[in-house]
């Protein structure tokens, strides 16, 4: 697939904010400035395009805005949206944190999940959400994402999920660390049930969600341009005092060395996943 | 015992503390080595390979940081790369096929944060550890022996018995990273310590470890023959256990749970 060369799209964790604006503050600007052309594009534009830019770089999405895209019509179906965490050690400013988050983002926690229907072919849903804590993982997300793959294998469903996530959501200290196990126990078993995972990561997908279930999937794709890795860029330029190289972790440089299968537009992905859910019906012994 | 969490941090990472091959000499017999994850290279920080526990055959991994300047820089510092979680990954499985035990010894400030590691996929590897020791159908026991450094010490942590040494952290994240992230002060890092609640006893209430070792006689004979005691007992217990699997799933499955509102 021909891909534009991105510059490095801004990585608002990495910065050191731990929430980028909610998107809700553009209402009311006619123009976004597209951090790879540099151009001013109208938003209704933006909008009309799934959040990608004539140029083709793909702004990140609010995980409701996603859904709409992805799901078939009404099909979606909310489940698990009572699950949200508290805080629990008590870590200091993270009450108010999550109160702010909350307010700002109209969303509980750093997860949507459900069922739905995408293409006609029926499955579970997850999408994670950038405006909240940049998807980090804390007991909340791990609970909900556990929860729907023991729905999915329960229900003999098929899961698609969506990560964005800075990975481990450190006001949760052990409990957040514990999530991967707990996550990847239950991709697992899913998995064993000869049920199909399929994960599309956007940017950013790093740390704790990148080392459990976003690389746990049957199939993994990913946006163009999307930041994936593990350790952060910043961190890793620190520790080894070398420049990093050209495209470091982004999804391009992740397929070229092996580690997701491929890289799809936005513009193509309800059309692929479709396609995908619709393949995996089919077994040779019924 | 010391007072503030930030002591047991810096206590943890002294270089002079036992390190995993001082663990594994001790307690086994007739350790032999086993190299390379069949894949790209093989990993010093990570040691493993086959012993014998009382007699017991058993796979032992350990991530090793070494003691001296020469040994630390030959062994990463204790900080693996993706190579290392495969070696691990390739001992288990064939533990698994022989029916021997598996036991970990943990310490890891975390996995290596390099161009090379991230090229090979480290948070693919440590993510296939989880979900392949979460169906491991033989006993496994890890035990922190000093710093436990996020997923880079989980990776060898999906376990039955999940032990730490009374001066052993576990964490998310390191409280100088916490305190970077948060608060963009490193020099917090002693407020971060105490608010991630990355102690043996914290661990232990949060229901994240089930057992804390005593530190008394630390890497005299008297301490490795309680360790070795324990680890067979355990063992015993938890090779007759028919739902092992089961009872694995369940105990990370309900970590965090009650804690939401």
């Amino acid at each position: 697939m021909a891909l534009i060369n991105f510059l490095k799209p801004k990585n608002k964790l990495e910065e050191g904010g731990r929430t980028a604006a909610p998107v809700q503050q553009d209402a009311g600007e006619p123009e976004k400035n597209c951090p790879n052309c540099h151009k001013d594009i109208p938003l209704s534009r933006l909008w009309a395009n799934d959040l990608v830019c004539p140029c083709g770089y793909h702004f990140r999405m609010k995980a409701r805005q996603r859904i709409r895209m992805i799901a078939d019509g009404e099909s979606f179906h909310e489940l698990f949206s009572e699950m949200r965490s508290g805080n629990p050690l008590h870590f200091p400013g993270y009450k108010d944190k999550l109160e702010t988050v909350r307010a700002a983002s109209g969303e509980e926690e750093a997860v949507v999940c459900g069922t739905a229907r995408i293409g006609g072919q029926s499955c579970c849903l997850f999408v994670m959400e950038s405006y909240f804590m940049m998807g980090s993982m804390g007991s909340a997300v791990g609970e909900k994402i556990t929860s729907l793959f023991e729905y999915a294998a329960e229900h003999r469903l098929p899961v698609v999920g969506f990560t964005v996530s800075g990975g481990a959501r450190m006001q949760e200290g052990l409990l957040s660390l514990m999530q991967m196990a707990k996550t990847s126990a239950a991709v697992k078993r899913h998995s064993d049930a000869g049920l199909l995972y399929l994960a599309v990561l956007t940017d950013p997908t790093t740390g704790g969600v990148t080392a459990s279930f976003a690389m746990e999937a049957d199939i993994i794709l990913a946006e163009p341009g999307a930041t994936v890795g593990f350790a952060g860029a910043r961190v890793i330029e620190q520790t080894t005092k070398k420049a990093l190289p050209a495209g470091f972790q982004k999804s391009e440089f992740v397929l070229e060395h092996g580690f997701i299968d491929g890289i799809v537009l936005r513009a193509d992905q309800k059309r692929l996943l479709a396609e995908l859910l619709k393949i995996h019906e089919w077994r040779v012994n019924g | 015992m010391s007072g503030v969490p930030y002591d047991r941090v810096k206590l943890a990472r002294e270089s002079s503390r036992p390190t995993g091959l001082d663990y594994i000499r001790n307690i086994f017999k007739g350790f032999f080595e086993f190299h390379g994850d069949r894949c790209y290279a093989d990993d010093p920080a990570i040691v493993g390979g086959i012993a014998r526990l009382n007699g017991m055959p058993v796979t032992v991994i350990a991530i090793e940081k070494g003691h001296t300047a020469k040994e630390r820089t030959y062994r990463n510092f204790g900080a693996p790369h993706p190579e290392g979680y495969r070696k691990a990954l390739r001992l288990m499985k064939q533990a698994e096929k022989f029916g021997r035990p598996v036991v970990c010894f943990i310490d890891t400030s975390g996995a290596y944060c390099g161009i090379g590691a991230e090229e090979r996929g480290q948070g693919q590897a440590i993510a296939e550890n989880l979900m392949e020791m979460s169906t491991l159908c033989v006993p496994v026991i890890s035990i922190l022996i000093g710093e436990g450094g996020s997923g880079g010490a989980l990776a060898l942590g999906v376990a039955d018995r999940v032990w730490m040494l009374q001066n052993a952290v576990y964490s998310v994240i390191s409280p100088e990273g916490c305190a970077s992230i948060l608060w963009k002060d490193p020099a917090k890092a002693e407020a971060a310590a105490a608010s991630l609640k990355l102690t043996a006893e914290d661990a232990k209430s949060l229901g994240v470890i089930e057992r804390i070792l005593s530190e008394k006689d630390l890497g005299q004979k008297e301490f490795y023959d309680r360790i070795r005691v324990l680890l067979s007992e355990e063992l015993r217990v938890l090779s007759g256990d028919p739902d092992l699997i089961g009872k694995r799933y369940d105990r990370f499955r309900r970590i965090g749970t009650k804690e939401l509102l």
